[in-house]
């Protein structure tokens, strides 16, 4: 039947000899008879040049294989990709969006890494009905905050969701004092505040806070402020180059022995073996750890490893479950994906019950309401040490949905 | 902030200083001698770092991998005064600009095949990854031996270009090319020979710092920038002034990262602006 139905081009051609199509026609409603017949269309904006092409290429990665296994279909339909490098640029993406939007007439537009981007799109998204925008990344809180939208749904983490229980965490191992370290932008900034609030709902008091300025990565003079100050442990939030130059110098300066180091998990991940014994032992808090142990992960985990011969990180995960996502939603309306509205419902009750993280469901503002789990670095692997936040729901402050 | 501490903080300014200033000196070289603004010697100390880690990873040694880097680095520099740089000398600056910013392109793509676009990093050597106690912290022992080497090649430098014939004939043909030419010296082959020395400088400062800095894609960007502050403070062409350039923006960055952490990203800009309001060809730089 959905051979029949792939070409409008052969159902011409073929008309005399097909009683079977039109017998088979006429149980499809006739608002999809000819959309069904092209291609869905999923737009991509994600870094694939500069510090986060790592990251772009793990999304995208695990986002093609997880439809790929599905056959390559979603809702019986191919899909068709049309990805652009958003070059980390936020000036270049309200051009870069429209064009993803007007120009190729996208179903989907997945992305951005980016939370100044994620803000910009979501500003050109919040005004239309559609495409429907899915986030694997940037964890921008007013996304899913002042700036939600039906059209908007994420599928990784707002930057409060990792942070928060990194300082109720630091409160439970009995420090009443800290220092909070991070750059001065979105992400930085959003999580610093974060960290400092789960640590005073145990009673802890920040001494100080830094911010440097993004991305630099001269943090000697910091350090030595730090050794000053004597605090009890130091939250901190870098990721990628930045955090294992963090990491290093912080063990160089004899600080990591005598002042526990703790933050959200990309503080360490993915930089577990390139950090060395600096990374080792510290204690983090992410919606993923690698050593996970349920079926799905085990599954994900050997997958990614014979695709693309790399471990996957959490990263890959969030593509994948875009593309569960993605799936399950477009199989919920039979494919028919011009109807925003439907998909829309199906995705807000969507549950993703296959995720390497563990299962996971859309809150109101269509944020993840996940496990944060508490890992340490451990022979350079994060290991899993158990559940610190049990299905944690962002505040969602300022969303209107909820 | 305690004296002990202050005294860190000096420490942790002049230790930055020295690395700043390893890679400003081989681009202000470049320019006062040549008269030629090579936007891609950042890319060079990239260059550098990623060699120094996959030399690294062969030879399970810093110390061979730098004496295995170095002449590359000078070959390579070599190679691109030769086949680019050298066709456009009597060229205007924007060509020069354009070039080298393709070259930035070209050898960050380079990077991304050739090593991908993952973090990494080189170990510290064992015999200096200790730290010595100092105040209320330790101060890791291979930074201070980073210092010591800067401070060995900035004498160096000074000894090349003012007592030796080379450094003669570098400073005859920086000031007066044509007479140079005319007493028979190749200016060419004393050009190639700067611009390989400078890209080779740009790429040592990468090998010794990858084990400080990490080695990643786009690490030669801000490098680039921070040390055309630099070499404007100091005025463009003076080795002298990069010295000086390096160390004044070193000890802002720290002091201004401790003292005004809410303006820090703008301290070094703000003292190149003072001084560019002050002596607009900076602090060595000749009149024009």
């Amino acid at each position: 039947m959905s051979k029949n139905r792939n070409s409008r081009r052969s159902f011409i051609a073929n008309t005399a000899a097909t009683t079977g199509l039109i017998a088979a026609s006429s149980f499809a409603p006739t608002r999809f008879a000819i959309g069904a017949t092209s291609k869905i269309k999923v737009g991509i904006l994600l870094p694939y040049s500069g510090t986060y092409a790592m990251l772009g290429n793990s999304i995208t990665n695990a986002m093609k294989m997880r439809i790929e296994q599905a056959g390559g279909r979603m809702g019986g339909r191919l899909v068709e990709y049309v990805a652009l490098d958003s070059e980390m640029s936020v000036p270049k993406a309200p051009q870069n969006t429209n064009k993803l939007i007007k120009k190729e007439k996208v179903n989907f537009l997945v992305g951005p890494v980016h939370s100044g981007i994620a803000a910009a799109m979501a500003k050109i998204m919040g005004q239309r009905k559609s495409p429907i925008m899915i986030v694997p990344n940037a964890g921008s809180n007013a996304v899913t905050g002042p700036l939600c939208a039906p059209n908007i749904f994420r599928t990784s983490f707002s930057n409060w969701q990792p942070a928060f229980p990194g300082g109720v965490l630091m409160g439970k191992e009995g420090h009443k004092t800290c220092v909070t370290i991070s750059w001065k932008y979105g992400a930085g900034i959003q999580m610093m505040d974060a960290g400092r609030n789960g640590f005073m709902t145990k009673g802890g008091k920040s001494i100080k806070d830094i911010l440097l300025p993004f991305p630099n990565v001269e943090f000697q003079a910091h350090l030595s402020e730090i050794a000053a100050l004597k605090p009890d442990c130091v939250f901190a939030f870098f990721s990628g180059g930045g955090a294992i130059k963090f990491l290093k110098d912080y063990e160089a300066a004899g600080l990591k022995n005598k002042i526990p180091l703790y933050g959200p998990g990309f503080l360490t991940e993915g930089i577990e073996k390139a950090a060395g014994s600096a990374a080792e032992g510290i204690k983090t808090t992410l919606h993923y750890a690698s050593n996970l142990d349920n079926p799905e992960n085990h599954k994900f985990r050997t997958n990614y490893k014979t695709a693309f011969n790399t471990d996957p990180n959490v990263f890959s995960v969030q593509g994948y479950d875009t593309g569960s996502l993605l799936l399950q939603a477009s199989a919920a309306v039979g494919g028919d994906v011009e109807s925003v509205v439907d998909v829309i419902e199906a995705m807000e009750t969507s549950r993703v019950p296959d995720s390497p993280r563990g299962p996971w469901s859309m809150s109101k503002a269509h944020n993840p309401i996940q496990n944060i789990y508490l890992r340490q670095v451990e022979g350079g692997q994060q290991k899993f040490l158990g559940v610190a936040a049990k299905d944690l729901a962002d505040p969602a402050a300022g969303c209107k949905m909820t | 902030m305690d004296f002990a501490t202050f005294l860190i903080q000096i420490l942790n300014g002049v230790q930055y200083g020295f690395t700043l200033f390893l890679v400003a000196s081989g681009l202000t070289l470049i320019f006062g001698i040549m008269g030629i603004i090579n936007l891609a010697h950042g890319a060079f100390y990239m260059v550098g770092a990623y060699l120094s880690f996959w030399l690294f990873g062969i030879t399970e040694s810093l110390w061979i991998a730098i004496l295995i880097g170095l002449p590359i680095m000078i070959v390579f520099g070599y190679a691109i005064e030769r086949l680019a740089i050298s066709l456009l000398y009597k060229r205007d600056h924007l060509y020069q600009v354009l070039l080298s910013y393709g070259l930035i392109l070209v050898l960050n793509e380079m990077q991304k095949i050739l090593w991908g676009s993952d973090f990494n990093s080189v170990p510290v050597p064992d015999a200096l990854s200790i730290s010595i106690p100092m105040g209320n912290q330790e101060y890791p022992v291979y930074r201070l031996f980073v210092s010591l080497v800067c401070m060995v090649i900035a004498s160096s430098m000074y000894i090349i270009i003012s007592k030796t014939r080379l450094g003669m004939m570098i400073r005859a043909g920086a000031t007066h090319r044509e007479m140079t030419q005319a007493l028979g010296i190749n200016i060419s082959r004393i050009f190639a020979i700067v611009f390989s020395l400078g890209a080779a400088l740009a790429g040592f400062s990468g090998m010794i710092d990858a084990p400080l800095s990490s080695v990643y894609p786009g690490m030669g960007d801000y490098i680039l920038i921070i040390s055309f502050v630099v070499i404007v403070i100091g005025g463009i062409g003076s080795v002298k002034g990069a010295f000086v350039g390096a160390m004044l923006v070193g000890l802002a960055d720290t002091f201004g990262k401790i003292l005004l952490p809410e303006f820090s990203s703008m301290v070094i800009y703000a003292l190149m602006a003072l001084i560019l309001l002050w002596r607009p060809q900076g602090l060595f730089g000749r009149p024009t």
